[in-house]
């Protein structure tokens, strides 16, 4: 890692209102390829809102206006020309809540894939056995594929999104506390799981716990009530912090 | 009054009330039942009303019960094809707009109007476009009286669909179309059959809009153009003639109403634990 | 990809063409019939037509007065028949029933709710007509056919409970358990508790579903048809005869064919009829809107 990693994204001073009330003020950073860049700071302080922004989720999130720049791919993914639907295929997002599709193991991998075109049985099989095995799934589930999704358990629901995102190949992981619903084994898993795809995969990660973000970050971010306070390598961040703020949440003072 | 008397004679109040709105809700099925089984022959179900049936001799009321079926077929085929665009734009598209606002109060009024105000009214359209009583105005007829019915049961179970399954679609690339279609409808299915079926059921009951859209007829439906018989309206005028023998008929036919639409709104429900496999709790 | 998104465009284009069409249809009903009434609001004067009790449609004479106090007689007394056993049973339900005897006596009621108008007629027909005739009316010394307002007012009745009782028990249970155990904690018994503190929290709720019964009530045509006698006079006690609107419109329709002042006056009763039922929606409607915005109910009818 001792290479200067380059830049998959970049965010340029970008601001979101709720409903007239700001939750991202100016944020300006960096995302870089192929690591992990973990997004902490207090509950409620816009980090959800971070990661929406950036796979255009706040479109349809009622009352959100975003002004600023998010350039990916040399384009400002923010402009109204984008498509959207292609973007998503390239940014992929794991919410915290475990949500499975209403449809069986099988399909809800094969969903995106089917989205966007694929149909092909016997391509679509490899892309469910591909993604099921980097999620950990396969050998548990491969003779159970038409079973409701709804029926596993919730640690395996998240390991199901987690393959069901890989499906489409993005190049970008959104996770938003992809752990905080978990027990600690099928945490474990997704932490493993995350620090293997980081090779081939830009992830960004909002976590809920100091810990966590110590585990997986090369990069770091500190998101204070909507302000960007203080970014840089893990290293830097949980060593040596500049922020009084910062300090303080590494300190454990609020959480 | 002693509050724990008053508590005591509140309690026996409300649970005689119970009893009595219950049992005269029963006493109908009782009622219908124990009259109308003695004259349910297999003639009735099989054999249309030719003939001199309603002065007495043979025949059946199949042309009602093929009539109400291909009648309410057709209308709930009509208030799908309507309904379900409907209901998926107003949930999935212009959830908090005024116009959403707008065609919801529209529906909540046409939910309340009696039943014989659609029959009217579709009554006023065959006129303007020139034809009489037809089984096609009957399904007109009813198709307004179930769309509300529909839209609304509709509406309510895509509400409860959450967030984020629609964003777990968006965010692999799915469209607004493809979301509201293989997601939100799939997750919402038990709802809409339910939704489909109530209004079914209303539908298969009504007199008071086929009676004047839909006409009458002893013959099997065979045109669109032309007037088609129902059971509800066999049930009324059967009752009508002063022949004792066809008004045990009507019983009769009463009874195989009710068979029908009490067997649907229990189908319906046993149903929906069926089709709600996939469903994401 | 274009594909998909001319898919989108176009489904979004079609989906608000049929949605529109959908909420058109009210207006457009009730602008029909505005329409068709227009002939006999330009011969007859409005007052005649509502206060006039002579009715004779050969000579022209089409005074509503008779069926508009039917319809009134009828529908308030079912009405009358129905509000207290309804909320007492909702009440019933809602505080004091087992879960299990809840959970078996709303399912059922909500199936035979779907029990049809013509069959509640029937019903009517063959218990409550009788009943009135050779019991209830020799009890008061009364002679009758049967056939009378208090026939069409308890078989209305017994249709419209299911009504109260479903938005009334709804109403109750979404008051939070909280304003209860607030008033059990000083001691109030359960009754005190729901005389004093559900029900007024609940008022709203509750009178919206007991103008939405009255709405019902004003609407129903084929039960009512059946039972009420159809005699154009005014009723004076309940056990003459009436002639409701919806059962004048159901009766006449033949002859809405041949005479067009006939048709427009029938057209006229109807659009009476659609505006009265209106006003009753909108009322409930605004009532149950501000009890919803209080406790956060779903769309409870």
């Amino acid at each position: 890692m001792a290479l200067i990693p380059e830049t998959e994204i970049q965010i340029e001073h970008l601001t979101v209102n709720y409903d007239n009330r700001e939750v991202l003020s100016d944020i300006t950073v960096d995302i870089p390829r192929n690591r992990i860049t973990a997004i902490m700071g207090p509950s409620g302080c816009g980090k959800t809102t971070l990661l929406k922004t950036i796979n255009r989720l706040t479109d349809v999130t009622d009352g959100a206006s975003v002004s600023g720049r998010v350039l990916f791919d040399g384009k400002n993914l923010l402009e109204k020309n984008v498509d959207v639907n292609d973007l998503r295929k390239k940014i992929g997002f794991i919410g915290q809540t475990p949500t499975p599709l209403p449809m069986s193991i099988y399909e809800n991998i094969a969903y995106g894939p089917r989205v966007h075109g694929t149909n092909d049985k016997t391509t679509l099989n490899r892309i469910v056995e591909r993604c099921l095995r980097t999620a950990g799934l396969w050998d548990e589930l491969n003779t159970r594929l038409s079973e409701p999704a709804s029926k596993l358990s919730v640690g395996q629901q998240q390991r199901l999104c987690l393959g069901r995102a890989l499906a489409v190949e993005p190049r970008v992981l959104l996770c938003d506390e992809p752990t905080s619903a978990l027990d600690p084994i099928s945490s474990k898993h997704i932490e493993d799981q995350l620090s293997t795809l980081r090779r081939d995969y830009t992830i960004v990660l909002v976590t809920h716990t100091l810990r966590q973000a110590r585990r997986l970050a090369d990069y770091a971010l500190f998101v204070y009530f909507g302000n960007l306070i203080e970014h840089g390598s893990a290293d830097h961040l949980f060593n040596s912090p500049v922020d009084p703020r910062t300090r303080a949440y590494i300190e454990g003072v609020f959480s | 009054m002693d509050r724990l008397l008053e508590e005591r004679v509140f309690k026996l109040l409300m649970q005689l009330s119970t009893l009595l709105i219950v049992g005269a809700l029963l006493s109908i099925v009782v009622v219908v039942f124990v009259k109308g089984m003695p004259s349910l022959t297999l003639q009735m179900l099989t054999q249309t009303s030719n003939g001199g049936y309603y002065v007495g001799k043979e025949g059946g009321v199949l042309n009602a019960i093929v009539g109400s079926l291909d009648l309410c077929g057709g209308a709930t085929v009509m208030a799908i094809a309507l309904g379900v665009p409907t209901a998926v734009y107003l949930n999935e598209y212009a959830s908090r707009s005024r116009f959403a606002a707008f065609v919801r109060n529209s529906l909540d009024l046409l939910w309340s109007v009696p039943s014989i105000i659609y029959g009217v009214f579709a009554f006023i359209l065959m006129v303007y476009v020139g034809l009489g009583t037809s089984l096609l105005g009957g399904i007109v007829a009813l198709t307004m009286l179930e769309l509300p019915i529909m839209i609304r049961g509709m509406d309510e179970v895509l509400r409860t669909v959450p967030q984020r399954l629609k964003e777990a679609s968006y965010s692999l690339g799915a469209t607004k179309l493809e979301t509201a279609v293989r997601t939100v409808m799939r997750q919402a299915f038990p709802g809409l059959m339910t939704a489909m079926l109530l209004a079914l059921g209303r539908a298969m009951g009504d007199a008071a809009s086929v009676l004047f859209t839909a006409g009458y007829t002893d013959n099997l439906p065979i045109s669109l153009f032309q007037p088609v018989a129902s059971l509800p309206l066999a049930v009324f005028f059967q009752l009508q003639t002063p022949f004792p023998v066809v008004q045990q008929r009507a019983y009769a036919s009463g009874f195989i109403l009710l068979v029908l639409i009490l067997s649907l709104s229990v189908f319906s429900r046993l149903i929906s634990k069926q089709f709600g496999r996939y469903t994401v709790r | 990809m274009a594909r998909r998104r001319t898919n989108e465009l176009v489904a979004r284009k079609v989906m608000f063409a049929v949605t529109l069409l959908t909420a058109l249809l009210t207006p457009l009903i009730l602008l029909g019939l505005l329409q068709r009434s227009a002939l006999i609001l330009e011969t007859v004067s409005l007052r005649n037509l509502i206060f006039s009790g002579s009715w004779n449609p050969d000579e022209g004479e089409f005074g509503f007065a008779p069926f508009i106090a039917g319809t009134i007689w009828v529908s308030g007394l079912a009405m009358l028949l129905a509000i207290p056993p309804s909320l007492l049973m909702a009440i019933y339900v809602a505080e004091y029933a087992s879960k299990r005897l809840r959970n078996f006596i709303k399912p059922l009621v909500d199936v035979l709710a779907g029990t049809p108008s013509v069959v509640c007629g029937l019903w009517g027909v063959l218990l409550i007509v009788p009943l009135i005739r050779d019991y209830l009316a020799p009890l008061v010394g009364v002679s009758t056919t049967g056939y009378s307002v208090l026939a069409g007012g308890l078989v209305l009745a017994i249709m419209v409970c299911p009504i109260i009782v479903s938005i009334t028990d709804e109403v109750i249970r979404a008051i939070p358990m909280e304003v209860r155990e607030a008033s059990l904690a000083v001691g109030a018994t359960q009754w005190q508790t729901v005389k004093h503190v559900v029900v007024r929290k609940a008022f709203g709720g509750i009178v919206a579903a007991i103008i939405l019964g009255f709405g019902r009530a004003f609407g129903e045509t084929m039960a009512v048809l059946m039972v009420v006698g159809n005699v154009p006079t005014l009723p004076r006690s309940i056990f003459d005869p009436a002639y409701p609107i919806p059962a004048l419109i159901a009766n006449d329709y033949g002859e809405m064919l041949s005479i067009p002042s006939y048709q427009s006056a029938l057209m006229f009763a109807a659009l009476l009829l659609l505006i009265v039922v209106f006003a009753f929606s909108v009322a409930a409607a605004v009532l149950l809107r501000g009890f919803r915005r209080r406790y956060g109910l779903g769309q409870v009818t």
